[in-house]
């Protein structure tokens, strides 16, 4: 069917485009006229939530993007930090969750694609990739066909591309159990004088498309994605994209050897709204008009609209402005790779956006404000409500072994090995730490001892309990899981996933994460470099945890002392880094009320950020001293999971005693924060160890040895031993027995 | 010994391959894209791991097509050798250089994880490195990596010595048919394998199990 540009804009039209009437007014204004129906798809394009951060921009602007290893922060495709020896790592987050809960398997696996092609875009070499994973609860009837789909997604364009898997998260809570999220994480390498941008600089050069046909898919996602889902969701699915990653493989070739031809100007993939997307941003971005034909634009289907042109969400795109004198050799780097080569359009210095179809002129917009007047909003807002300390005298009792056992082999503790396995873990061969640690590690190919360390971390439960501490949380846990491999945090990346910011309540809970985020990121100096923000993760009315997922990145000097998780032999001490006197001392949030007795109460764990700073560095700096044997933090289940998870990952054993005077449920199960354990390879009467603690004490920082590694079980205090083979039968089990229909 | 890594559309473990082969002879193989005339004078022809035009139709089954496996095929029947590793192992046997098939893997799930590997036959240019028996580690990363042949095909490849690795202690990770993870033609000089011996060559890799291919057949190792 062909839809005529002429086509009448009604009110109706305009909601069905997620506008709201004073934001078609302000079109009006802008340009004087009513819009034909391929401006209103170009407007709705452009000004929808997840294109204009509307809601959510005021509040961005309030983050430390800016240090002196940043070279280029939020803004550009990705961020890029220096790493020295004149290169940089580019990198971002973006999520995929809307198509990714209407088809799993293309909406994970597009999400893959996209966030590698915002790398690539920059000239970098896609080196790393993880994905954070929120399904709901286990026992909902799509959770499995959900994870399963995502999960092969995910696996099905990363493996193909051919970049290493090392890292990410798989949640589960009933509070997803209508929008999933999945976030994507990627991230490269490239010289630092060889770094690619979006915008575009002089006139009258030709604007040239390259890679896949454009087709129908993906028409109005990002209008789709900006919007809460009902019970026509299913109806939704043609606004799912398919990906191909043979298409992207190719694609990423062909740009990298383009790139060294010295033909790009400016270059911009075409993700969310396609066509319109980039076209305006390279446009806007150089204060340059641009002209679009698009009877040029290779389509692979018949009859397709202007409006339909300017919409689609077809992968593996991108467009670019090419030195003309080098148009012939760009465009044999792309036939070589027999991918679509069509010069599509100029550059004009008339600020206008002009699209040319079949000899008319389908819209004419002003293309700086199609960018910058997008609507911005200070939506009203309500202060979180933070829940009441639990009572001094309320903590539940469970047998500290059957406690541990049991989370152990529960949905929130269990090794995640179903899914990464399925992911290619070691392809371009310089992975050094593979998913199921602390974070995952690579070395920098071609230079003899440098790595980079990535995590993806969020606690979405605190998040809810009180936004702020869970905001700052967050930020911590990354930058605390990066220094438990003794690197050096440099920066991250924030993929923000909410529910309806029309909602106050909604709002207040992104205005207090984004505060404690930002509180976190300058006491830490660990700047955001990148993002995206997914708002209106909500199903008739019920929004998700709120769940600000944050990525960083960090860097190892020299990985031979890189530490790992698990216990690297018998008779080494275990110092728990960062304790308070008592171990251990907050319930609130923790997984063991969670789990263990369906409780969500008691305040989020709070984040003191000079202690943690002070204990990282102290951290990272024994590490790198060479006396640390093995490194882990405290999060999920306190000292009592993460002594199991250091035990299951060597099969080695440890006995720790307990203090006197405090329960054993608070000391084992407490998530105070800012806690790390550490093994050494000391003499546990010996000086070495003394001027340990002497420096310890000096910084503020209570390191006790709470117990001795060996043997082949786990002892906590006055408990029952627990054999190490009991905790990792526990720990692998859940999740095939689970995927296998046997437990929930 | 002069290499050659052929690269097709879409593979992607060419680089590990190459850095593998680099690292061990001390000598960059030469790369031959697949649209080449011919295949430069090698002893040895690599066709590495990956996803050849995206495994659409069939794993292998688009390059095996392709004028440049002429080249190889002729190379292999002069006597020269050719190493496929995994997309490479499924293009060498669509191309008819080896017997058998490689089906989905029995979970029908990608697996990326490490076996073991017994080494069935030492006593192959390819296998030199080994002893016969021997147990080594070697990562898998596949889709399709379920090896199954005829009972009459099976027969021969085990009684001519045919069968070059087998996955041991229980490690089989796809369901392949009397756990063959690795087999030669019948002269010995073509070598089919799913597993991954160029990740596994250094301490970076945490073991170097994969080393002793490659020091096998390119000679001393540098």
């Amino acid at each position: 069917m062909t839809i005529p540009n002429d086509i009448r804009i009604t009110p109706e039209l305009v909601a069905d485009h997620g506008l709201k009437p004073d934001e078609y007014q302000k079109i009006l204004d802008l340009i004087g006229r009513e819009p034909t129906y391929t401006e209103l798809g170009i407007f709705s394009a452009m000004w929808n939530e997840h294109c204009s951060y509307k809601s959510s921009k005021k509040w961005l602007k309030t983050l430390p993007t800016t240090g002196p290893r940043v070279i280029q922060g939020p803004g550009e495709n990705a961020g890029v930090v220096d790493i020295g020896d004149g290169q940089a790592v580019v990198f971002k987050m973006e999520s995929h969750n809307h198509p990714s809960f209407i088809e799993p398997y293309q909406g994970a696996a597009t999400g893959v694609g996209g966030i590698l092609r915002d790398v690539f875009t920059m000239g970098a070499r896609p080196v790393a990739a993880m994905n954070a994973l929120r399904f709901g609860s286990p026992d909902h009837e799509k959770t499995r066909h959900l994870v399963s789909g995502v999960v092969a997604g995910v696996g099905g364009y990363g493996n193909a591309f051919g970049v290493p898997t090392v890292g990410g998260e798989v949640e589960f809570d009933e509070r997803y159990n209508g929008n999933i999220l999945v976030n994507a994480f990627a991230a490269g390498l490239a010289d630092t004088d060889k770094i690619f941008y979006s915008k575009a600089e002089g006139v009258g050069l030709p604007v040239v498309y390259l890679g896949a046909k454009t087709g129908r898919d993906g028409v109005g996602g990002a209008t789709m994605a900006s919007a809460e889902f009902g019970d026509d969701i299913e109806e939704k699915r043609p606004t799912v994209q398919v990906g191909d990653p043979f298409t992207e493989k190719r694609l990423l070739e062909a740009c990298l050897e383009l790139m060294q031809t010295g033909a790009v100007i400016a270059i911009q993939d075409m993700g969310a709204a396609g066509l319109t997307c980039s076209a305006v941003e390279m446009g806007a971005k150089g204060d340059l008009g641009i002209e679009l034909d698009l009877d040029k634009v290779p389509v692979r289907e018949e009859r397709m609209t202007p409006y339909e042109m300017m919409l689609s969400e077809s992968q593996e795109r991108m467009l670019m402005v090419l030195h003309p004198e080098k148009e012939a050799a760009a465009r044999a780097v792309f036939e070589k790779w027999e991918l679509d080569f069509a010069t599509v359009g100029v550059t004009t210095d008339d600020l206008r956006f002009r699209v040319l179809w079949q000899g008319d002129e389908v819209a004419n917009l002003p293309i700086k404000e199609l960018g910058d007047e997008a609507p911005e909003y200070d939506r009203p807002w309500v202060e979180p409500k933070v829940p009441t300390p639990l009572a001094a005298d309320d903590i539940p009792q469970m047998d500290v072994a059957d406690a541990l056992l049991k989370l152990m082999g529960g949905h929130q503790v269990s090794s995640r090995r179903w899914v990464y396995e399925q992911y290619d873990t070691l392809i371009q061969g310089n992975s050094l730490q593979r998913p199921g640690g602390d974070a995952g590690v690579i070395r920098v190919e071609g230079h003899p001892t440098k790595g980079l360390a990535f995590s993806s971390d969020v606690t979405p439960r605190y998040c809810e309990a009180d936004p702020y501490e869970g905001g700052k949380q967050a930020v911590a846990e990354c930058w605390r899981n990066l220094t438990a491999t003794g690197a050096e945090p440099l920066a991250a990346t924030d993929n923000l996933n909410f529910g309806n910011p029309e909602r106050p309540e909604i709002m207040g809970q992104l205005v207090h994460a984004i505060r404690g985020i930002g509180e976190a990121c300058l006491a830490l100096d660990f700047p955001i470099v990148s993002g995206n923000v997914s708002l209106y993760n909500e199903t008739n009315g019920r929004g998700i945890l709120p769940t600000p997922t944050i990525g960083g990145v960090g860097l190892l000097p020299d990985w031979s002392q890189m530490a790992r998780i698990g216990f690297a032999a018998a008779g080494q001490v275990i110092l728990l880094v960062g304790a308070p006197p008592a171990r251990g001392t907050h319930l609130g949030q923790s997984i063991y009320l969670r789990d263990l007795f369906g409780r969500k109460d008691g305040p989020a764990p709070h984040v003191d950020l000079a202690h943690e700073r002070r204990t990282g560095d102290f951290v990272r700096k024994l590490i790198r001293s060479g006396v640390v044997t093995a490194c882990h933090d405290l999060s999920d289940g306190g000292l009592a999971v993460g002594l199991a998870e250091m035990a299951v990952a060597s099969g080695i054993g440890a006995t720790v005693v307990d203090i006197n005077d405090h329960d054993p449920i608070l000391q084992y199960f407490g998530e105070d924060q800012g806690r790390y354990l550490v093994t050494l390879n000391l003499d546990p009467q010996g000086e070495e160890l003394t001027a340990l603690w002497r420096d310890a004490e000096a910084l503020g920082i209570f390191a006790p040895w709470i117990g001795t590694t060996g043997g082949s079980d786990l002892v906590l205090g006055e408990a029952r031993a627990i054999p190490v083979a009991a905790l990792k039968a526990a720990h692998e089990g859940w999740f095939p027995n689970y995927m296998d229909g046997k437990a929930a | 010994m002069k290499s050659a890594v052929i690269v097709f559309p879409g593979l992607n473990r060419d680089r590990d391959m190459i850095a593998a082969l680099t690292k061990v002879s001390g000598t960059a193989p030469a790369i031959v894209w697949h649209q080449d005339a011919d295949l430069p004078d090698v002893d040895l022809a690599v066709i590495p791991g990956g996803f050849s035009y995206g495994d659409y139709l069939r794993c292998g089954a688009i390059a095996a097509r392709s004028p440049i496996m002429d080249k190889v095929r002729a190379h292999a029947a002069r006597g020269g050798k050719v190493l496929g590793v995994c997309n490479g192992f499924q293009i060498l046997i669509e191309a008819g250089l080896l017997p058998g098939a490689l089906m989905r893997n029995m979970s029908l799930k990608f697996v990326c994880r490490e076996v073991k590997l017994e080494v069935v036959n030492a006593d192959t240019d390819f296998t030199r490195g080994y002893s016969k028996g021997q147990i080594i580690r070697c990562p898998v990363a596949h889709h399709d990596g379920n090896y199954f042949a005829d009972a009459e095909t099976i027969a021969r490849l085990e009684g001519n010595g045919q069968v070059a690795f087998r996955y041991a202690e229980g490690t089989n990770p796809n369901g392949s048919i009397n756990d063959i993870a690795g087999i030669f033609n019948e002269q010995k000089n073509v070598l089919g394998l799913m597993p991954h011996p160029e990740n596994l060559i250094e301490a970076a890799h945490g073991g170097d199990d994969g080393r002793a291919l490659f020091t096998g057949l390119l000679g001393n190792a540098a």
